[in-house]
C-alpha cells in the first residue's frame, strides 16, 4: 500500500495523483476513474457555492440599498460612517487575500512551514478585521445606532453582520486547517483542501469589496 | 470474484502517524464509522443514494397525506353554507400549512426521492459525488419538517398563508410562534434543498459513465439539472428573506413595518423571486419523468431531444424574470407591469415546447397504456389546461381581477396536482418495479387513475368558476344568501368542488392499497417489464449496493435500447438482438475488480439534529441556541475527521480483506 | 463549509489535472495586492476630493476592477477550467440581473 499514499517528497502532479486516488495502492486497480469534467468534486462545488452566494449577498445588498435612506435625522450613513477607519480595516481584508494566495502556492509547493505560517497570518488578518468590525458596531451602538433604531440600522447591521460572520467563518476554517494539519490529519489532498479554503476566503473578500464601494463610500 | 470496498482514505500527509497495518479507529482516535448492513442501523447511518431516495420518498409520501388532511378540512368547511367545521384561526393555520406542507415537504422532497434513486443509476454511476451530504440534506428536510409541524402542539401553526406577505405576517397581527416555526422550519428544509442541489449538479456534471455526453443524458436527468441549478440559486433568495422575517419577529427590526418607514413590497419582491423558479422546480422534475415514460411506452424515441432539453433550460432561465406577475395588483406601476407581462407570455413558449414534442412523441408510436402512460397522457391534458389559464394572469388586467380569487387557486392546482403530482405518480407506477422489484398492480393502477382524474377535475374545475363569480381564496366560509343565482351558484359548484375533494382522495388511498397489496404480493417483476430504454434498467431490480459490476460505455442516447435493438438502415426496422437479461449478464461478466463504496456514518445525522434545537432555542430559550451551535461544531470537526472506512474488526463477522470466495468482501486501504 | 470538508468520499473521482497548469511566482501575486491597495487608495482619496458627476460611474468602475482582479487572478478562475467559470457567473449574472431589476421596481434609479 503505502508507496504511494505516504511519499512526502514527490513532484506536486503525482502526489497530487496519489492524493485523489487514494486507492491508488491496489496495483492491480490501476485505471484512475477520471471525472467526466476532469475537475475534482470538491472544487466544483465550490464554485457552485459561491455561484449561490452571490443571490444571497445580492439580497441582502439590494435591501440595504433600498433603505440606507431611511434613518432619522443625524444616524444616517453620511453622519455615522467613520471612513478613514473602514478604510483601514479593508485594506487589512484586502491583504489577507494576499497571504490566503500565498498560503495556497506554499501548500502547491508542499512548503509545510509556510503554508501554516500564512495560514496563520491570514487567521490573524481576518481577526483583526472582525476585531475592527466589533469596534466598529460597538462606536455606532454608542452614537445611537441600534439594531432597531431605524431601517437604515437594520438593514446596514444585517449586511454587515453577515458578512462577519462568513468572516469569523473563514477564521475558524484557516484555524483548523492549521491545527489538523499539524496533527497531519487533513483528509485528502491537501493542497486543494487548502485552495478550497482559499476559494472561500477570497469571496468573502470580494463581497467586502463591493461593501466597502457600495455602502461606505457612496453618499446616500 | 468483485470485491466491494469500503471507501479507502488514507489521508494523504507527510510524515503522518498512519502507517501499514494500522486500523483506521487506532489512527483516528475515538472516532469510528458505523458498519451495520441490515436493521434500523443501516437505515439511520446510510449514506447509499437508493436508500435516501427511498426515506425521501416514504416521508415526503407521509407529508402528501398530512397535507392532504388538511385540505380536506378545508373543503370540509366550504362543503355547506357558514361552514363551523374549522374556527377561523384554524382555518388560517390549515391553508397555511396545506401549502407549505404540500410544496415544502411532499412535491419538493418527492422529487429530490427520485433525483437521488435515479440520477446516479442514469448516468452509470455507483453513488452521489458527496454522499454524507446527501444523507445531511435527508436528515434536514426531515426535521426541518418535523419542526415545522410541532408548531401544531406548541402555540399552533404558521397563520399568514404560504407566501405569508407582510405586514400581515408580523408580531402584531399573528402573535403566536407560529410563522417562527414556518421560517425556520423552511431555513431547516431549505438547507438539504441546496445541499442536495450541490451534490446532484456535482454528480451528473463529474460522474456521468465514459461516452455519456451531455446531449446523451437521459432527459429526466436533464430536468433534474436544470431544477438543482434553479434551487441553488432560488434557496438563497428565500434564505435572505426568511432572515429578514426572523430579525422583525424575534429580534425587534423593521423590515416591513409600514409604520417606521419600510415597503412591505420587499418581502413580496424576496419571496417570488424565489418563488417563481420555484413553480418550475416543482413542476420539471415531473416533466423529466413523463419525458422518459411517453418514448417507453409510444415504442418510439423522445421526439426532439433536443428541444426538450433546451426548452427546459429556457424554462429555468426565463422563470427568472417574470416573478412580478405574482404582484400585478400591488401597484408596482406601469412600467413593471408591461415587463413581466411580456415576459411572462414569453416563458409559455418553452413550455409550450415541451407539449408539442410529448404529443409528437406519442404520434404514430405503438401505444401501451399502462397506468404509468396514463398518468403521462393525464399530466398533459391536466397541465395544459392550468397553463392556459396561466397566460390569463399574463394579461395583466384580467390578472388584476383574478387576484387573490378561486380562479388563481383553480390554476395552481392545475398546474402543481396536474402537473407535478400526475407526473409523480406516473413516475411510481414506471420505476416501482426498478426500486422494489414489483410491479404495482395495473388493475388497481388504472382505478387509481380514473378516480384521481376524476376527483382533480371535481376539486379544481369548479373552483375557475368560483374565482370568476368573486370569490376569494382563503375565505373561511360562504353565504347562502350571497352564492348567486343559475350556472353560477357559488354554494353548488363549492359542494361540487368539496365532493371532489373527498373523491380525490379516494383515488390516492387507492394507491396506497396499491401499494400494500403488491407489498404482500411474492410475484417478481421481470428485469425489463417495460421494454425501457435508460441505463438505471441495466441492473438488477432493486439495484445492487454499488448500481453496477461494471460500468457501462455509453455510446448513444437510450443506450440500454440500442443495446437491445440493431435498426436495420435501409428499411429502417428494428430487431431484437439481446435480451434484458444477457445486457445485464455482459456487464456481470466484466466486472470491476474492485468496486468502492462509501462508508455509513453518524455525523450527518447529529449535524442535522442541531438546527431543529438551535431553531427551538431562538423560539424558546437562548440557551439551546448554544447547545446546537456546540452540536454543530463538534459534529463538522468530527465529520472532517472521522476515518474513511471502519476496522476491519468491527465488522460481524470480521471482513477478510483477502477473502475471495463467497459473497462480496469488504476490502481497507490501510491492509495491503 | 461542507462542501470544502467533505472527504473525497468517492476514491478516484478527484482527478484534477488542470489545477496546476499555470504557475505564477509569488511576486506575481504580491503585484497584484499592490495595484488591489492603490485602487482602494484611489476610491478612498474620491470620496474626499470633488469630482462631480464623474465620481459614481468612476468609483463603481474602481469596484468591478477590484472584484475582477481578485476572482481572477488570486482566485485563479482566468487560468482555471471554464466550468468553474460558468457555474460563478452564472450565480453572479443572475444576482446582478435580478436585483437590479428588483431595485427598479421600487424606481431605485430615478432618485438618484
Amino acid at each position: 500500500m503505502s508507496d504511494l499514499a505516504l511519499q512526502p517528497t514527490q513532484a506536486s502532479e503525482d502526489v497530487h495523483a496519489a492524493g485523489h486516488d487514494d486507492h491508488g495502492s491496489h496495483d492491480d486497480h490501476g485505471l484512475v476513474h477520471a471525472t467526466s469534467t476532469g475537475l475534482s468534486n470538491n472544487k466544483l462545488g465550490m464554485w457552485l457555492f459561491l455561484g449561490s452566494e452571490c443571490l444571497l449577498f445580492g439580497g441582502l445588498i439590494s435591501t440595504y440599498m433600498l433603505y440606507r435612506g431611511r434613518h432619522s435625522a443625524n444616524l444616517g450613513p453620511d453622519q455615522i460612517y467613520d471612513i478613514p477607519f473602514t478604510s483601514v480595516s479593508s485594506f487589512v481584508l484586502l491583504m489577507s487575500s494576499l497571504t490566503m494566495v500565498l498560503a495556497v502556492t506554499s501548500a502547491q509547493r508542499r512548503d509545510e512551514r509556510r503554508m501554516n505560517l500564512w495560514l496563520t497570518i491570514t487567521a490573524l488578518l481576518g481577526a483583526t478585521f472582525v476585531g475592527g468590525q466589533v469596534y466598529e458596531f460597538t462606536s455606532f451602538y454608542h452614537e445611537g445606532l441600534g439594531f432597531t433604531t431605524s431601517l437604515f440600522g437594520s438593514s446596514f447591521y444585517t449586511l454587515t453582520g453577515f458578512h462577519g460572520v462568513h468572516v469569523t467563518v473563514g477564521i475558524i476554517m484557516l484555524m483548523a486547517l492549521v491545527g489538523i494539519n499539524k496533527r497531519g490529519r487533513i483528509p485528502g489532498d491537501r493542497a486543494e483542501v487548502v485552495e478550497l479554503v482559499g476559494l472561500y476566503w477570497h469571496f468573502v473578500d470580494i463581497i467586502w469589496i463591493l461593501i466597502f464601494t457600495l455602502v461606505y463610500l457612496i453618499p446616500s | 470474484m468483485t470485491i466491494i470496498e469500503r471507501p479507502s482514505l488514507t489521508p494523504v500527509v507527510a510524515g503522518s502517524g498512519v502507517s501499514v497495518g494500522v486500523k483506521p479507529s487506532q489512527a483516528y482516535g475515538s472516532l469510528r464509522r458505523p458498519v451495520s448492513s441490515t436493521g434500523w442501523r443501516s437505515w439511520v447511518f446510510t449514506v447509499d443514494h437508493k436508500k435516501l431516495g427511498i426515506m425521501y420518498g416514504a416521508v415526503a409520501m407521509f407529508f402528501f397525506l398530512v397535507g392532504g388532511v388538511e385540505a380536506l378540512l378545508i373543503r370540509a368547511q366550504l362543503a355547506g353554507p357558514n361552514g363551523t367545521v374549522l374556527s377561523a384561526g384554524l382555518y388560517n393555520e390549515m391553508f397555511t400549512m396545506h401549502a407549505t406542507t404540500m410544496v415544502f415537504l411532499f412535491v419538493m422532497p418527492m422529487a429530490a426521492g427520485f433525483a437521488n434513486y435515479l440520477v446516479p443509476l442514469q448516468i452509470g454511476a455507483r453513488d452521489v459525488a458527496f454522499p454524507r451530504m446527501n444523507a445531511f440534506g435527508f436528515w434536514c428536510f426531515l426535521f426541518g419538517g418535523i419542526f415545522l409541524n410541532t408548531s401544531w402542539v406548541l402555540g399552533g401553526a404558521a397563520d399568514g398563508g404560504w407566501f405569508m406577505y407582510q405586514p400581515n405576517a408580523n408580531a402584531l397581527f399573528s402573535p403566536s410562534h407560529g410563522i417562527d416555526f414556518w421560517g425556520l422550519g423552511l431555513q431547516i428544509t431549505g438547507i438539504a434543498s441546496l445541499t442536495g442541489a450541490l451534490n446532484l449538479i456535482v454528480t451528473i456534471l463529474n460522474m456521468r459513465a465514459p461516452g455519456m455526453k451531455l446531449m446523451k443524458m437521459p432527459i429526466f436527468t436533464w430536468m433534474i439539472l436544470v431544477v438543482q441549478f434553479l434551487l441553488v440559486f432560488a434557496i438563497p433568495v428565500i434564505t435572505v428573506a426568511l432572515f429578514l422575517l426572523m430579525f422583525q419577529r424575534a429580534f425587534g427590526a423593521t423590515f416591513f413595518d409600514v409604520g417606521a418607514g419600510a415597503d412591505p413590497l420587499l418581502w413580496q419582491h424576496l419571496f417570488w423571486i424565489f418563488g417563481h423558479p420555484e413553480v418550475y422546480i416543482l413542476v420539471l422534475p415531473s416533466f423529466g419523468i413523463v419525458s422518459e415514460v411517453l418514448p417507453v411506452f409510444s415504442r418510439k424515441p423522445l421526439f426532439g431531444y433536443r428541444f426538450v432539453v433546451f426548452s427546459g433550460a429556457a424554462i429555468g432561465f426565463t422563470g427568472w424574470g417574470v416573478w412580478a406577475h405574482h404582484m400585478f395588483a400591488s401597484g408596482l406601476g406601469p412600467v413593471s407591469v408591461a415587463v413581466f407581462s411580456m415576459s411572462t407570455m414569453l416563458i409559455a413558449i418553452p413550455t409550450g415546447v415541451k407539449i408539442v414534442n410529448w404529443t409528437l412523441t406519442l404520434w404514430g408510436g405503438k401505444l401501451w397504456f399502462t397506468t404509468a402512460m396514463m398518468f403521462a397522457i393525464g399530466l398533459i391534458v391536466e397541465f395544459t389546461i392550468g397553463g392556459l389559464s396561466g397566460v390569463t394572469h399574463a394579461v395583466a388586467p384580467s390578472d388584476t381581477q383574478q387576484t387573490d380569487t378561486y380562479y388563481i387557486v383553480a390554476h395552481f392546482h392545475y398546474v402543481i396536482f396536474g402537473g407535478a403530482v400526475l407526473g409523480i405518480f406516473s413516475g411510481f407506477y414506471y420505476w416501482w418495479p426498478k426500486i422494489f422489484g414489483k410491479r404495482l398492480s395495473e388493475k388497481i393502477g388504472k382505478w387509481n387513475f380514473w378516480v384521481t382524474i376524476i376527483g382533480m377535475n371535481l376539486t379544481f374545475g369548479p373552483m375557475h368558476i368560483i374565482g370568476l363569480q368573486g370569490q376569494p381564496r382563503r375565505m373561511m366560509n360562504w353565504t347562502e344568501a350571497r352564492a348567486g343565482e343559475g350556472f353560477f351558484n357559488l354554494g353548488f359548484w363549492n359542494r361540487v368542488s368539496s365532493s371532489g375533494a373527498f373523491i380525490l382522495a379516494c383515488g390516492v388511498g387507492l394507491f396506497l392499497i396499491n401499494v400494500i397489496v403488491t407489498t404482500r404480493k411474492a410475484e417478481k417483476a421481470p428485469l425489463d417489464p417495460w421494454d425501457a430504454r435508460s441505463l438505471e434498467w441495466m441492473t438488477s431490480s432493486p439495484p445492487k449496493e454499488h448500481n453496477f459490476d461494471s460500468i457501462p460505455v455509453v455510446h448513444s442516447l437510450d443506450e440500454f435500447f440500442h443495446r437491445k435493438y440493431e435498426e436495420n438502415h435501409e428499411t429502417g426496422e428494428l430487431t431484437k438482438v439481446a435480451t434484458a437479461e444477457e445486457v445485464l449478464a455482459d456487464l456481470e461478466a466484466h466486472a470491476d475488480a474492485h468496486i468502492h463504496m462509501p462508508s455509513p456514518s453518524y455525523w450527518p445525522i447529529v449535524l442535522a439534529l442541531a438546527l431543529p434545537i438551535m431553531g427551538y432555542g431562538i423560539i424558546f430559550s437562548r440557551i439551546l441556541i448554544v447547545v446546537g451551535g456546540l452540536l454543530v461544531l463538534l459534529s463538522m470537526f468530527a465529520w472532517t475527521l472521522e476515518p474513511s472506512v471502519a476496522d476491519d474488526t468491527d465488522y460481524d463477522p470480521p471482513g477478510d480483506p483477502r477473502a475471495d470466495d463467497g459473497g462480496p468482501t469488504k476490502e481497507l486501504a490501510t491492509h495491503v | 463549509m461542507s462542501a470544502t470538508t467533505e472527504h473525497l468520499e468517492r476514491a478516484g473521482h478527484d482527478s484534477d489535472g488542470h489545477d496546476y497548469v499555470e504557475h505564477h511566482p509569488d511576486s506575481f501575486y504580491v503585484k497584484i495586492a499592490l495595484a488591489l491597495a492603490l485602487l482602494t487608495g484611489l476610491e478612498v482619496t474620491l470620496t474626499y476630493v470633488d469630482i462631480g458627476a464623474l465620481f459614481l460611474p468612476l468609483l463603481l468602475t474602481l469596484m468591478v476592477i477590484k472584484f475582477f482582479m481578485v476572482v481572477l487572478f488570486f482566485m485563479h478562475l482566468k487560468f482555471d477550467s471554464k466550468w468553474f467559470s460558468f457555474l460563478f457567473y452564472t450565480g453572479l449574472g443572475l444576482a446582478v440581473g435580478v436585483y437590479l431589476a428588483f431595485l427598479a421596481t421600487f424606481r431605485f434609479f430615478m432618485s438618484s
